[in-house]
């Protein structure tokens, strides 16, 4: 019987997949599921098996069975394995990802599965602990923090009971590794949590799982089933959240999970001291925790030989929006930022030209080409006034507005902002105001007949009007300023990174906010 | 005195005994326990780092954003309320930076608060408006036509305080002290966002929500959003003055914020030890009842009680008081008359009413409501451990890990020190509660009892024992401590008493109703939980074995080695603010101050000296025994100060006869009260505003009772009693009551080092205080009993007499609602009616169904004793068997249900245990009609018509 390997991922089957899957079986093929390979372009994709390799075609539909399982079907790609895309790929995390069967223990085994785990019981918790910290694994949920000091602070920490907490609240826009592996390879985080266990001495770990997430989540709870006796003593638990964006800092989240109204503590208390209950917490993010296995099996120093800088091992770089080749690229650090959009990326769908990408989520700067020479690395991003954050990368061609992106950005973070801190909670609100005004100001100048919105002009400042300005220089003045009180100000990344998006937007791209006018011209003040 | 509020250091203190480290702020050096904030210590040295969200009777927050401060080699700025110090830490509070940064934030909260400062009730005391001083805001350039919660509808449901959402500023502290302080969790913070908004449980006006309206949010907010009508109404206060409240045992003090003679608000003093800041309903707003038009202002006499009052001057009435009692005395013999001190009024009140009766009248006929509540208490740990009153202060409650809550409901009793216990509960303390009632520490938000024992009421000692029969037959007990501080052989009967098979679990379960297995999982945390402490009240004392029961406590306290350090004791919770006051005042007929037998002739030598006079040695009458010697027509006069005895005592029908066959019944009161309907003299009282002088609460803690306005009736009730004292001839020159306190500081040892200065400069001082303990005692028998060794008294179980039976098949029990206070004089005359306006009889749904009531119907409640009638209020906090109600309204008059058995050590009271019987009703009875008819009959006051 031919065995055939098609995705159950999420996006590919709404891609429309599973009617292929039914096709093949009705074909009295034996259809075995995985998770995504991770380039969409070519989905829904199957693969015949065929000895050590796999024959991929795609995209196909359920129509195309015959011609597929004949090898006459045009799409046919070859050895999937051997596509460029995937060849020339550096997967670590990612490994199994595409591959296996997610609910196969045998599987998992068969593919090196807890073989780091086993390696990690073997040792000291100390030496784990250490083996990650000689990986120089960071933290992957964009803050970049080195995953072993972290748990150095949790096994150092006083206390009988400790916590281990995955933080899969995946929730940039543009962003789908988490899931995907969660969906492609769950025993692959459950082993990561498990070592992270043993590690810091923990007996119970949470994964905090968006519910926009139904596939992950049913997938890690039946994983969780399958592997408890494997990661026994220590025992885990899917919770669900809510919806709400800023339940994936990781302080919300831990006040999500235990029943409260998802909302920023401040720090200190650290969560590595005073987590989960108030107990020492390790929380990291899915890639994080799903890196530490092929570190406890390969050994730290095969990690760390990929990367550049002090970005060392790889990151599943998430390719998305108006962009060719869609899809996981898992890459060491250090590959252009160029190289990533055009020759990974294969440049933008629609085929215009690319304007601006925004990297690392909605909070992400947008780096215009010109900037593209950066290589993928916190570092170098941080300088640049950017940040990786979780690696997703949303491509923009040249029809793009920049001035809405900036407002998207102040409006994405009014509508997720938990309310707690005053820069957020205010200062989105009116971000997105004072853009608004300026993009109106901008329509007026520029003669296009867009309409002041309403009761702006003599309504505006009518309390003081001849000491305030509206034209779009006064109000850039006060964008800045108020990017400045929420970047500075603002309890957590929420508030405190919105500002990177509206930033850049206004530095790489001033014309769109009708800088270059401005300046010169002598604007009457409105009465 | 100018106006300013307390000073706020932004976070709480760092926990005792932390080490220091040394920071530099703004160039300053400080050593600063370590764990403090960066906030408090800038604070502490005298600087103020501009804030909004931080206040320090909560946890830092860290959401406001405006306390920003630079640290030399840390990145960003890191707000100071949620950064602690740190060793060789270099911190700057005031730069280019931050001043940008504080102006961008307060730029945006103002852009979104209404600019109605000169017409808003907080104008000139709201930190919004100071803060925005303080960062020197000059411009909003944001407009005000963007987004806005401005023009929300106020919330002026709650009689006391508004909410005005349109000036919060979404600080969360209402919501954190609601939390943290108070414990309630009623108020939350709905949506998210810009949207965020502080709501009351499930968006409901605060009066129908969960808020026990204990106004910890309305002292926590900065701004106007929630705000005391009072505020609103008069203006900002002019002058504060720190005084104790003059509700419960607790003893909370508060800062009297006044603008001339005017109250403006009552807000609970943070230096305050009993209260630590917090307050609760009555306290903090239901001291309207002081300017209540109800409110007798001048002198009335009549010469029988179906006449009319007459008004008369003060002169006329104290001559006539003195008159009267001169007259029956040497018509009836000198012990014809009596009196009885008020548990409402100052020591030093109440020394000088035993004073008049011992030195004036000649006789020991002085008892105190202390007769009807917690004589038990006084007997029962006198005997024990050798002094009556309880052994710790309330800040030992922080220490405990095991809480035993017997007969006490402290959320609606002590509902200040209940929060302090709940904080200790919600932090891991274990709690055992027993009671006949499902009372709200059972189960509350965040609160779960471990075990409650819902014992038929009446069986405390049986259940008592039980626990001391585990505890010593498991092997629990600590025979080190006993060995130690107590008597052993006393301890070897008593044990071998408690071991017999008829105390266990098993054999008392039939009779208290309670599984063996929960009372035995009780015994053992209690003996193994580590520091445990005993919390009782009125359902302990008020019971034919009340004084049986206080020594069954004091008894498993010894056993378990529980006495004598932080976190452990026997702690009754007293009911009355100045109960402990009025006992330690020598208001029994047996005793001098300080628990001192009249018969003991070396004290009473010390007191005739002083006094003058030789004095009775024999005991005089408690009160019933001077009600019963009315009725059979030996005492004939009675003077009865601050006190509702018609209404608060037992057999209402008894009372009112006693107080029927006398000739003359002197009320000194604030109102024309129940007791009043049977007097003849009238002499109006003044509040506890109006007077100078200390009351001593549940944790023997003496604190200041401070005047702030002129006594509306003329005198202080001091200065009334001196008037009548001299009338009688006995020329006391009082020119204030400290005087009268260095009276009873020479008279009693533990008294001793108490006088005026001391309290102020301490605050307040906890007795014994004397050579031995100047500072005062916040422990008791810390190194052993005062008693000498601890005595163990074997407690057999012996039921009441009071029994249910086909008649009468249910067993009432009273008690009291967080709202009402007691008889209700006072709060009946606030608005916290809203929340209580009538006396609810708490039924079991089973025992509603047999009898075909539903939640509101009006039943008729009988006893042997008698027959009144309020509405059902149908609950499952009550066991089936066990009805409840409140005793706060006259109309109810629930005592006249209750019956003359009475403790036999103490005559108090069996208030707790009625056998009743239920059924539906068609409203009021004749009986309560008549009453009414009567009172109001006995109430006119002829007004003198002018003469042309």
């Amino acid at each position: 019987m031919t065995r055939v390997f098609i995705s159950q991922d999420m996006a590919s089957i709404a891609l429309g997949v599973d009617a292929v899957a039914q096709a093949f079986r009705d074909a009295g093929c034996d259809v075995v599921r995985t998770g995504s390979r991770g380039l969409f372009r070519i989905e829904p994709m199957v693969e015949i098996e065929d000895g050590d390799r796999r024959i991929g075609y795609g995209p196909v539909g359920p129509q195309d069975v015959a011609a597929i399982l004949s090898g006459s079907h045009p799409n046919r790609l070859g050895n999937v394995a051997d596509l460029a895309f995937f060849a020339s790929q550096q997967r670590f995390t990612f490994a199994r990802c595409g591959v296996v069967d997610p609910l196969s223990d045998a599987d998992y085994a068969a593919h090196g599965g807890w073989r780091g785990l086993e390696k990690a019981l073997g040792l000291d918790r100390q030496d784990v602990v250490d083996c990650v910290k000689a990986s120089g694994l960071r933290g992957r949920g964009g803050a970049g923090f080195p995953t072993g000091i972290k748990w150095q602070t949790v096994l150092g920490a006083p206390g009988s009971e400790k916590f281990i907490v995955c933080n899969a609240d995946e929730g940039d826009s543009g962003t789908f590794a988490d899931r995907m592996l969660m969906e492609g390879d769950p025993f692959c985080l459950i082993e990561g949590m498990a070592i992270a266990a043993h590690a810091v001495a923990a007996s119970h770990g949470y994964i905090y799982v968006r519910s926009e997430y139904p596939f992950a989540i049913e997938t890690m709870r039946k994983a969780i089933e399958l592997a408890a006796g494997r990661i026994a003593p220590f025992t885990l638990e899917v919770r669900e959240g809510a919806g709400a964006y800023v339940c994936g800092e990781e302080t919300a989240l831990l006040d999500s999970i235990e029943g409260k109204r998802g909302q920023v503590r401040a720090k200190p208390p650290l969560p590595a001291l005073e987590g989960l209950f108030g107990k020492p917490t390790v929380i990291n993010n899915v890639l994080s925790l799903a890196a530490v296995p092929f570190i406890l099996d390969k050994g730290p120093e095969a990690y760390a030989s990929v990367g550049f800088g002090r970005s060392r091992g790889t990151m599943p770089v998430q390719l998305a929006g108006n962009v060719r080749n869609g899809g996981l690229y898992e890459i060491g650090f250090g590959i252009t930022l160029g190289a990533l959009v055009n020759d990974i990326g294969g440049g933008t769908n629609s085929g215009r030209p690319v304007r601006a990408v925004q990297v690392g989520g909605p909070l992400g700067a947008y780096f215009p080409p010109s900037m593209f020479h950066l290589p993928f690395d916190y570092e170098a991003f941080a300088e640049a006034g950017g940040l990786i954050g979780h690696a997703g990368i949303t491509v923009f061609d040249d029809s793009v507005d920049m001035a809405h992106m900036a407002r998207f950005a102040m409006e994405f973070c009014s509508v997720e902002s938990c309310g707690k801190c005053t820069p957020c909670r205010i200062g989105s609100t009116r971000g997105v105001e004072v853009i608004d005004r300026i993009i109106a100001w901008r329509g007026g100048r520029q003669g296009a007949g867009v309409a002041l919105p309403h009761g702006l002009g003599a309504a505006l400042y009518s309390r003081s009007p001849e000491r305030m300005q509206s034209d779009a220089a006064a109000q850039t003045a006060l964008l800045r300023d108020l990017c400045d009180t929420m970047k500075f100000g603002s309890l957590c990344a929420l508030g405190g990174f919105t500002p990177y998006p509206v930033l850049s937007a206004l530095d790489y791209f001033p014309e769109d906010f009708g800088a270059v006018a401005a300046a010169a011209e002598v604007v009457e003040p409105v009465r | 005195m100018s106006f300013s509020r307390e000073t706020d250091h932004g976070t709480p203190p760092a926990l005792a005994g932390a080490q220091s480290v040394n920071v530099t702020i703004d160039g300053q050096s400080v050593a600063i326990p370590e764990g403090t904030s960066i906030m408090r210590a800038a604070s502490l040295i005298g600087g103020a780092i501009p804030k909004l969200c931080a206040t320090d009777n909560v946890a830092s927050f860290g959401s406001c954003r405006l306390c920003l401060v630079e640290i030399d080699g840390r990145n960003g700025y890191p707000a100071s309320c949620t950064t602690p110090v740190a060793e060789g830490m270099v911190v700057h509070t005031q730069t280019e930076r931050l001043k940008k940064l504080r102006r961008g934030v307060m730029e945006l909260y103002i852009s979104d608060h209404p600019l109605d400062c000169l017409t808003c009730g907080a104008n000139g005391d709201c930190e919004l408006q100071d803060q925005a001083g303080a960062v020197g805001l000059r411009d909003v350039r944001y407009g005000y036509d963007g987004a806005t919660n401005m023009g929300q509808p106020k919330d002026q449901s709650n009689p006391y305080f508004d909410f005005d959402p349109s000036k919060c500023i979404v600080c969360s502290r209402c919501v954190r002290a609601c939390d943290e302080v108070q414990g309630t969790f009623a108020l939350t913070i709905q949506g998210s966002g810009f949207g965020s908004k502080v709501a009351a449980s499930q968006n409901n006006d605060f009066l129908s929500s969960e808020c026990v309206s204990c106004g910890a949010c309305v002292q926590a907010c900065p701004t106007a959003s929630l705000i005391e009508k009072k505020v609103v109404e008069i203006g900002k206060p002019e002058r504060a003055v720190v005084t104790t409240c003059a509700y419960c045992g607790v003893g909370c003090t508060f800062r009297a914020e006044m603008r001339g003679e005017e109250v403006v608000r009552m807000v609970p003093w943070k230096e305050g030890k009993a209260n630590r800041g917090h307050s609760c309903v009555k306290g903090r707003f239901a001291w309207g009842y002081a300017q209540h038009q109800d409110r007798i202002l001048k002198p009335m006499v009549r010469a029988s009680i179906d006449q009319p009052w007459r008004e008369v001057s003060w002169e006329e009435a104290i001559t006539h008081t003195a008159s009267e009692i001169r007259r029956i005395q040497a018509q009836y013999g000198a012990r014809s008359v009596g009196g009885i001190t008020s548990s409402r009024c100052t020591n030093e009140e109440t020394f000088l009413v035993q004073k008049l009766i011992r030195q004036g009248f000649g006789n020991n006929n002085v008892d105190t409501c202390a007769r009807v509540c917690h004589s038990p208490t006084g007997y029962g740990l006198k005997t024990t451990f050798g002094t009556s009153a309880g052994t710790q202060d309330f800040d030992s409650v922080q220490h405990s890990d095991v809480i035993l809550v017997i007969g006490a409901n402290p959320t609606d009793g002590h509902p200040v020190f209940a929060s302090r216990m709940k904080k200790r509960l919600r932090r891991g303390a274990r709690l055992i509660v027993i009671d006949p009632r499902r009372i709200d520490l059972v189960k509350s938000p965040h609160i779960h009892a471990d075990h409650h024992l819902p014992l038929r009421p009446g069986t405390n000692v049986a259940m008592l024992t039980a626990i001391a029969h585990v505890i010593v037959t498991v092997g629990l007990a600590n025979e080190v401590f006993i060995r130690e501080r107590c008597d052993w052989d006393e301890y070897q009967d008593w044990a071998e008493f408690v071991s017999q098979p008829e105390r266990s679990p098993e054999a008392i379960e039939a009779l208290t109703g309670v599984p063996s297995h929960e009372v035995r999982a009780a015994a053992r945390l209690f003996a193994t939980g580590g520091n445990g402490a005993i919390y009782y009240g009125l359902g302990v004392t008020e019971h034919s074995q009340g004084s049986s029961t206080v020594m069954a406590i004091a008894n498993l306290a010894m056993a378990t080695g529980n006495v004598g350090r932080e976190g452990v004791g026997v702690n009754p919770l007293r009911g009355q603010n100045n109960v402990q006051g009025a006992c330690d005042m020598g208001s029994f007929p047996h005793e001098f101050t300080g628990y001192r037998h009249v018969s003991d002739t070396q004290t009473r030598e010390l007191f005739e000296r002083a006094w003058g006079v030789s004095l009775d040695s024999e005991p005089g009458l408690r009160i019933p025994n001077m009600l019963d010697a009315a009725t059979d027509g030996s005492f004939k006069a009675l003077f009865v100060q601050g006190e509702d005895i018609l209404q608060s005592d037992p057999n209402t029908h008894h009372v009112a006869a006693g107080l029927a066959a006398m000739e003359c019944v002197i009320v000194q009161d604030l109102f024309l009260n129940e007791t009043a309907n049977y007097a003849h003299i009238f002499l109006p009282g003044s509040t506890f505003l109006e007077k100078d002088g200390t009351f001593t609460n549940a944790e023997r803690r003496i604190q200041r009772v401070r005047k702030v306005m002129e006594p509306l009736n003329g005198y202080a009730d001091w200065e009334i009693v001196q008037l009548l004292a001299n009338a009688m001839g006995l020329s006391w020159g009082y020119a204030h009551p400290s005087q009268i306190m260095d009276e009873i500081a020479a008279l009693t040892p533990t008294f001793a080092g108490v006088n005026y200065d001391a309290l102020d400069a301490q605050g307040s001082l906890q007795w014994p205080v004397n050579e031995g303990a100047p500072d005062g005692t916040p422990t008791m028998h810390l190194d052993g009993f005062s008693r000498g060794k601890g005595k163990f008294v074997v407690t057999d179980y012996v039921p009441t007499d009071e029994k249910t039976g086909p008649r009468f098949p249910l067993l009432l029990t009273t008690g009291r609602i967080l709202s009402h206070y007691n008889v209700g004089a006072q709060t009946r005359r606030t608005a916290n009616v809203a929340w209580h306006p009538e006396d609810l009889l708490e039924v079991h749904p089973s025992d509603a169904e047999n009898r075909g009531i539903k939640d509101g119907d009006w039943v008729l409640l009988r006893s042997r004793a008698g027959e009144t009638t309020l509405r059902a209020q149908v609950t499952e906090r009550v066991a089936p068997g066990v009805v409840y109600t409140t005793f706060h309204h006259p109309m109810t008059q629930a005592n006249v249900i209750t019956t003359d058995y009475s403790d036999w050590a103490t005559n108090c009271p069996e208030y707790k245990v009625t056998a009743v019987q239920i059924g539906l009703s068609n409203g009021p009875s004749d009986w309560q009609a008549r009453y009414e008819a009567q009172a109001r009959q006995s109430r006119r006051i002829d007004t003198p018509v002018a003469a042309q």
